[in-house]
């Protein structure tokens, strides 16, 4: 890591046994957008343009439902916020590179290249050029996701639509969501946004799911203060 | 100009979000009740945008075996639970749905 290329290098490198988890994901988010009705172009538009997988699968669970404009961009901004934790803890590193540079790597921030560059900061905390390697990891993931990305767009537009392929828009959430539940307080954050979001669902323009979002984390706060 | 608008929106905010500290260069930080707060987001939004598209469907509620929705996310989310497979759990859950849905239109 003596030089940026090496950095470089290196986070692509370290990037590489992620590959086989983000994989379905991307393929998920390409079949999704076209079972969800998009045509290929603005499938791939969002795929491009967006690029952050769980807020495009939220936004076009509320496309469906035909939901305004306006809500399905807030979700997707509170969805993503954890992008602003992200963003404050690899600012320092990229201080002294251009704008491009700091635009481009913002770009392509996701959970995967986050964790590999906190990974890094941790084990060699006095490491030059962290941002490229952050960049490198992150670059490389960029480029794998569209690919299957596009993949799945491509199959998607293939399946008939009786096969009610955008039931599986749920079933990634179910397998994101489940394993995230460990403890007592992410199981009542989860019981309390089940229950808030059932009774919330006649609702009009989707408003149930902020409901029951504010009231799920509210829990989640009130919960960890008292253990 | 729905769609479209919606998908400018959303590579919008989401760039805004991503850019945020990196242009400031550091300069400001999060609230610590926010950071706090955000550690339940995730979940919190999964768990909430999925379970009103399993049990209410086309503007009312539906608790029908023949709905198959629930028993297929039932199912899906022991196997996401017992294998942490993103691709076993959407196979094994459309599985289910398809049938359910064949029974439920054998009984019915």
């Amino acid at each position: 890591m003596d030089s940026p290329r090496a950095a470089f290098t290196a986070g692509a490198r370290a990037f590489l046994p992620l590959v086989l988890g983000i994989m379905p994901f991307a393929l998920v988010s390409g079949v999704a957008a076209v079972a969800a009705g998009l045509s290929v172009p603005s499938a791939l538009s969002m795929s491009f343009l967006v690029y952050a997988g769980s807020a495009q699968l939220v936004a076009l669970q509320l496309l469906t439902a035909n939901a305004p404009a306006v809500l399905i961009v807030f979700t997707a901004l509170v969805v993503n916020l954890r992008f602003m934790i992200y963003s404050a803890t690899l600012a320092p590193s990229m201080e002294r590179n251009s704008w491009f540079f700091k635009a481009l790597s913002a770009y392509v921030i996701t959970d995967q290249s986050y964790a590999l560059a906190m990974n890094l900061a941790l084990r060699l905390p006095n490491a030059a050029h962290r941002a490229w390697f952050h960049l490198g990891a992150a670059l490389t993931m960029w480029l794998l996701w569209q690919v299957a990305a596009m993949v799945g767009i491509f199959l998607g537009a293939q399946v008939p639509s009786d096969w009610q392929l955008e039931f599986t828009i749920p079933l990634t959430f179910i397998a994101l969501v489940v394993p995230r539940i460990k403890d007592r307080v992410s199981g009542s954050v989860a019981l309390t946004a089940a229950i808030c979001a059932a009774l919330t669902a006649a609702l009009p323009f989707k408003t149930g799911l902020l409901i029951s979002l504010l009231a799920a984390v509210t829990v989640g706060l009130a919960l960890e203060k008292r253990s | 100009m729905y769609l479209a608008s919606v998908i400018v929106g959303m590579a919008l905010v989401t760039f805004a979000v991503r850019f945020s500290f990196i242009g400031l260069a550091g300069r400001w930080s999060l609230p610590e009740l926010v950071q706090r707060g955000l550690q339940f987001v995730p979940v919190a939004m999964l768990v909430a945008i999925t379970v009103p598209d399993l049990v209410f469907i086309n503007g009312s509620y539906s608790f029908s075996l023949a709905n198959g929705r629930v028993i297929a996310a039932l199912v899906a989310a022991v196997v996401a639970w017992k294998t942490n497979s993103v691709m076993l759990t959407i196979v094994i859950g459309m599985l289910v749905l398809f049938g359910v849905q064949a029974l439920s239109g054998f009984v019915g």
